[in-house]
């Protein structure tokens, strides 16, 4: 078996937060050039987020739950309601007004963020007594219907005098920086390996393995899959409130299920139970999208031009590349292992190994 | 009076209109190996249900050291269906979870091998550690119980060694082979440090040899670990050989009760389950 030496992997691993870092600052300090993908990699960053916390409760703990855009959307409004200067709420309120409580209500972004968090997981507890008590696809469909409730209520007009209803809310104050994005959600993250890493994270992959086997060992079923459904609960809405402050304006619509699907999709792609697959599966998803938009352009070759080369073509292609990775990486890119250097060793050894077979001359056709 | 660990009192299962336990009493007393058998479909492992709490019984009483942990009587749709016997006896309902009752003492290991099979052999047995633990989510999320922890990695560690699985502790325990496996599934069950251990067919699919360490296993665990055992099993060299005592189920009612030799002499168990030896023999 191929493996480095521990000192090698600590230095590689150093040398690649590093080169990270230095790619941020680098970016960070060249705003106005780069500012396009800045704006990619902030989105990435904030899917990987919600994409692990959706990971630890689907991959982790085996409960499949639809409810991510719900949560997002608490998170969300929470810090856009919270954190637009005082003075520019007249102009987002400006049909129905704010309600007198909240009117002169400011806080700075961090305490937003974590209260988002927490109301989205104070709603994720109440949602669960009921929906934790079943099954499978049924707590999908539960989950489903109440991110639905929950987007429906906040447009609701009777809400209009908090929630803006379906007007919307902008002038959400910006990040100060891309190592602000990066470092919260390197934090969030870094926080659910330590869950997924303790005596409750082995807990929850017993559930996922056998819930008979796991209730037999002591394991209180209903206790540890709230727990888990709470805490993915908080780091979703988390990742609401970063994505409000993202795009500076949201409207209820940004919450819909197809948001839900795209965070799945990252998840399904990365390897269920996997954490640096939820992470790299929302680069390559979030910045694939990006990368393929030459295919939304008319192209001319040569006076003659290519007939599907028109807007939304992308998405196709987009979708053929997605069947072609679940046809042949099946349990996603990750599968349930984690990233290694050990791993990417191997894997450059089993290309090598493939291209030195495929060589003609070198054994590879002489078995057939 | 001997010391009673479990006793089952007129434990009734009814599944729609089916009584798959019908007014089964027993009780297991410290320190015993005691057998369970019966032909298939009897009601045994229904018995180990109950008594574990993976399923309410629809009437009579389970209890564990004096204390009850099951109880139950004909209720709702059941009260016109029941078919059972003891109609009114009890009265009181007590239900708990199966996670309350292997916390009281009781573990169990399952008839077709239920392991956390994508996880490996140390993290099986680690598992079964989780209960015990004092800290809360917090402080082992901060790894600040590491020393609660570092204790749990050693005890796991140990009972590996004790059954003799320590060198494969980081395999897949999925891919164990069958008699190895359910060591593991023992080796579990023994890691919630019970008093009483159910072990439903640990013989099953085992051939001759391992059969036989089984015996002598069996026997290691009942005195290191100050253990009762009651369990389900077919092999009939085994159970006549291991057994303090023997309970014969045949269609859900106790059709025999007693020692070994008394359950081989009795013609009743004889007729619905031994049968009669070759001629010869």
């Amino acid at each position: 078996m191929m493996s480095m030496k521990p000192r090698t992997k600590h230095i590689l691993s150093i040398a690649l937060a590093a080169a990270v870092i230095a790619m941020l600052l680098y970016l960070d300090s060249n705003k106005a050039q780069y500012s396009y993908s800045i704006a990619i990699l902030e989105r990435s960053a904030i899917y990987a987020v919600v994409a692990v916390s959706m990971n630890l409760l689907t991959g982790f703990t085996g409960l499949f739950s639809l409810g991510q855009a719900g949560f997002m959307a608490i998170g969300a409004y929470t810090v856009g309601i919270l954190t637009i200067p005082v003075e520019a709420r007249p102009n987002v309120y400006y049909i129905n007004g704010i309600a007198e409580p909240l009117a002169n209500v400011n806080l700075p972004f961090w305490a937003a963020l974590i209260l988002g968090g927490l109301m989205a997981a104070l709603v994720g507890g109440l949602i669960g007594i009921p929906v934790l008590r079943l099954k499978s696809d049924y707590l999908a469909i539960a989950t489903l219907g109440f991110s639905e409730i929950i987007r429906a209520l906040i447009a609701a007009p009777q809400l209009d005098r908090i929630t803006n209803g379906s007007y919307g809310l902008k002038s959400i104050p910006a990040f100060s920086s891309i190592l602000q994005v990066f470092g919260i959600a390197a934090l969030c993250i870094l926080i659910m390996i330590l869950v997924i890493n303790s005596s409750y994270g082995r807990a929850f992959k017993a559930i996922r393995e056998d819930e008979t086997a796991a209730e037999a060992m002591g394991i209180n079923l209903f206790k540890h899959k709230s727990m888990s459904f709470v805490i993915s609960c908080f780091f979703t809405g988390i990742s609401g409130g970063l994505l409000a402050v993202f795009m500076r304006s949201i409207d209820s619509k940004t919450f819909q299920v197809n948001l839900t699907y795209d965070i799945l999709l990252i998840v399904v792609l990365g390897g269920l139970g996997s954490i640096t697959g939820s992470v790299l599966a929302s680069f390559l998803m979030t910045a694939g999208r990006e990368w393929l938009r030459f295919f939304d352009v008319p192209l001319v070759i040569g006076g003659f031009s290519v007939p599907l080369f028109r807007n939304g073509f992308r998405m196709v292609i987009f979708s053929l590349i997605l069947m072609a990775v679940v046809l042949y990486y099946r349990k996603g890119l990750m599968g349930n292992k984690e990233f290694s250097w050990d791993g990417i060793l191997r894997f450059f050894y089993r290309i090598a190994g493939r291209l030195r077979r495929k060589t003609p001359g070198n054994g590879g056709e002489a078995n057939a | 009076m001997p010391d009673n660990v479990l006793h089952l009192a007129d434990v009734t299962m009814q599944f729609g209109g089916v009584v798959a336990v019908n007014n089964l009493s027993l009780e297991v007393n410290r320190g015993e190996i005691v057998a369970l058998i019966g032909p298939n479909g009897a009601g045994k492992t229904t018995a180990f249900n109950v008594a574990t709490g993976v399923y309410a019984p629809t009437n009579g009483r389970v209890s564990f050291n004096g204390e009850t942990i099951v109880s139950n009587f004909p209720q709702g749709k059941m009260k016109k269906m029941y078919a059972g016997e003891n109609r009114g006896k009890y009265t009181d309902v007590v239900r708990k979870t199966p996670d309350v009752i292997t916390k009281l003492g009781i573990a169990r290991t399952f008839q077709n091998i239920r392991l956390f099979k994508n996880l490996t052999v140390f993290e099986n047995v680690l598992i079964a550690k989780h209960m015990n633990m004092k800290a809360g989510l917090f402080l082992s999320t901060c790894m600040i119980n590491y020393k609660e922890e570092r204790e749990m990695r050693r005890q796991s560690t140990e009972l590996l060694e004790i059954v003799g699985l320590a060198e494969l502790r980081s395999e897949i325990s999925g891919s164990l082979p069958y008699g190895q496996q359910r060591r593991l599934e023992i080796a579990r069950a023994l890691a919630t440090e019970p008093s009483l251990l159910l072990l439903d067919e640990p013989a099953a699919g085992m051939n001759p040899q391992e059969t036989n360490d089984l015996t002598s296993f069996i026997y290691q665990l009942r005195d290191d670990f100050h253990l009762t055992i009651f369990m389900i099993e077919h092999h009939m060299n085994l159970v006549m050989e291991i057994s303090d005592r023997i309970y014969v189920l045949d269609f859900g009612k106790l059709i025999a009760a007693g020692t070994p030799s008394e359950v081989q002499n009795n013609q009743r168990v004889i007729d619905a389950y031994l049968g009669v030896a070759e001629d010869g023999e």
